[in-house]
């Protein structure tokens, strides 16, 4: 089983992939869910607190807005965690967002620099493209150790 | 907020804004329109409306989040999100935020009469850096009966609880007929000494007042102890005394209000606030830098207009706007032998430039641009506004008493008919 970093990285149809291949998806909604349910101090919606900025210091620079800031504090750790990663770009709002175009210009840049494999793929426009997509997304997970040799029949196109 | 602010409707402001949440500045947004007997709602709009709104609102940006703010504000015009009040913030330092966040106030401003405010928030905005803006938004949106009066009646007071100074005036028959200065020390102390001040100058008897309004940082202190009948923050009141001043009450104006430690840009629209931004960003912009420049040059405060107004900034050398750093070019200076009247110069000439660059850049400047505060006072200052603005610049009479007025005069709508 590898930690696989996603990009989008709330993108619930890489979220669905990652799993169904036997890895361990790097996510923002797991982060989401660890910043809300570690007792600390309550700062709805997502519980990220003026301390989280600062913890972002450890990827950008001060003069960097404090909303990059912080959502790098979330995506970051995922990023040192990872042991592979699936980078869509261009892809819908609607597949998956973080919301700042300089926060994503980040994110994929700090998975890029580690020494892992990485998928990087265009958001399918076409069915036929949809099917290429998740077929390669398939195989770069299938390459990965310990995936699954055999997911839910049918499920992964 | 007025006495009969508990048994208000709640206010909806729409929070339309990129980067809240992330900044963890999302509850302290929430805790200070809470505080107000106001709450946040967020327009709602078609997903699909992200895909186009580039387009259909002219402005192209990259970030969803702001796609987001931008269709939120469309929906606002197009009245399918109904609010009474909108607040716009992203980020501090964030170029894409900041061309948006001020084009999307400008568009809500031009189509709609609905009050709008921005503000670019860091991790470190607090609840209590907000609420002035949010309660003057709220105000506006509240009260625009209270905001139309045009004159003061009876006899009435009115305090201004500054950071620096404390103001107060008695009022009687649209007149003004005592005024108080003094030193900001101790709030109550200080207001208390400014408003007997008042009272004898006016030859009146506290007990005769019939209606008292305070304003300032310190306006809900004093006007506990002196049972206001008004406490509000200044960006309203401080509008309504400087359009009634200058007796520019109908029609467009800008108001630029320089405070001993922060600045309001306001623009005013039949004497009821539009947009406005509230500085605070460095003492090099405030009153208190010039205070500083006259003691080092060892003259009083009043003394340094007209010293400026014979002088030339461009014989000095100028290194920063900061309060530290800017005082010691000025000392440079003086050790080179420049001119106390340069120096002058160069001084309101730094306060007006940060001003010009980091706060007049945020509201549409109309004219009249009416200069209030105490540093109006100090001749240097509005003339070097002009030379920036290139427009004429009003100073109206009392203008350094400009809270104190607007309270008094707003306060009179408190008194009871007999």
């Amino acid at each position: 089983m590898a930690k696989v970093f996603i990009y989008p990285t709330n993108s619930l149809i890489l979220y669905d992939l990652v799993e169904r291949f036997g890895h361990e998806p790097l996510a923002m909604m797991g982060r989401v869910h660890e910043k809300i349910t570690t007792p600390g101090i309550d700062s709805p919606p997502i519980n990220i607190n003026p301390e989280d900025p600062k913890y972002g210091l450890k990827y950008a620079a001060v003069e960097v807005p404090s909303g990059v800031r912080g959502r790098l504090a979330m995506a970051g750790p995922l990023i040192e965690k990872a042991e592979a990663a699936i980078i869509v770009n261009d892809s819908a709002i609607s597949f998956g967002c973080m919301g700042c175009a300089r926060t994503n210009e980040m994110v994929k840049y700090m998975a890029r620099q580690k020494d892992i494999p990485i998928l990087e793929l265009e958001y399918p426009n076409t069915e036929e493209e949809g099917k290429e997509f998740v077929y390669k997304i398939a195989d770069f997970l299938k390459s990965l150790p310990g995936a699954k040799e055999n997911n839910r029949e049918g499920e992964n196109e | 907020m007025s006495r009969d602010e508990d048994v208000e409707d709640k206010v909806t402001i729409a929070l339309i804004a990129c980067g809240p949440e992330y900044s963890g500045v999302q509850s302290e947004i929430e805790s200070a329109v809470e505080s107000l007997n106001a709450k946040l709602v967020y327009p709602e709009m078609d997903v699909s409306e992200l895909d186009t709104i580039g387009r259909d609102f002219g402005l192209e940006v990259a970030s969803a989040d702001l796609k987001l703010l931008m269709a939120r504000a469309k929906a606002i015009v197009e009245g399918r999100a109904k609010v009474d009040a909108v607040f716009v913030a992203s980020c501090f330092r964030c170029a894409e935020g900041a061309l948006v966040r001020n084009e999307v106030r400008r568009y809500i401003h031009q189509n709609t009469s609905i009050p709008v405010i921005s503000y670019s928030f860091t991790e470190r905005t607090t609840a209590s850096t907000l609420l002035t803006r949010l309660e003057a938004l709220t105000t506006v949106a509240r009260r625009r009966h209270l905001l139309a009066r045009e004159k003061q009646k009876g006899l009435t007071a009115g305090i201004d609880s500054g950071s620096t100074t404390t103001k107060a005036v008695v009022m009687r028959d649209n007149q003004v007929i005592g005024h108080g200065w003094v030193p900001t020390i101790k709030v109550i102390e200080s207001a208390e000494e400014a408003y007997k001040k008042a009272l004898d100058e006016a030859g009146v008897n506290r007990e005769d007042i019939q209606a008292i309004g305070t304003t300032g940082y310190g306006r809900f202190l004093v006007g506990k102890k002196y049972d206001a009948q008004l406490s509000q923050e200044e960006i309203t009141v401080n509008s309504k005394g400087a359009v009634y001043l200058a007796n520019k009450q109908k029609g467009s104006a800008t108001v630029i209000d320089i405070g001993g430690m922060d600045n309001k840009a306001i623009t005013v629209e039949d004497g009821i606030p539009g947009m406005f931004s509230m500085g605070g960003v460095c003492a090099g912009a405030s009153g208190r830098f010039l205070e500083m420049t006259a003691k080092r040059l060892g003259v009083d405060i009043t003394e340094l207009g007209s010293l400026a107004v014979k002088g030339i900034e461009n014989n000095i050398e100028m290194n920063s706007y900061c309060i530290v750093f800017g005082i010691q070019s000025l000392v440079n200076s003086l050790a080179k032998g420049a001119s106390p009247e340069d120096v002058a110069a160069a001084a309101c000439y730094s306060v007006i430039e940060q001003i010009f660059e980091q706060q007049l850049q945020e509201v549409d400047i109309r004219e009249p641009v009416i200069l209030v505060g105490g540093s109006s006072l100090i001749d240097g200052i509005p003339r070097t506004l002009e030379k920036f603005l290139k427009v004429e610049v009003i100073v109206p009479p009392d203008s350094q008493y400009i809270g104190a007025v607007g309270a008094s005069m707003l306060s009179s709508g408190y008194i009871k008919e007999e």
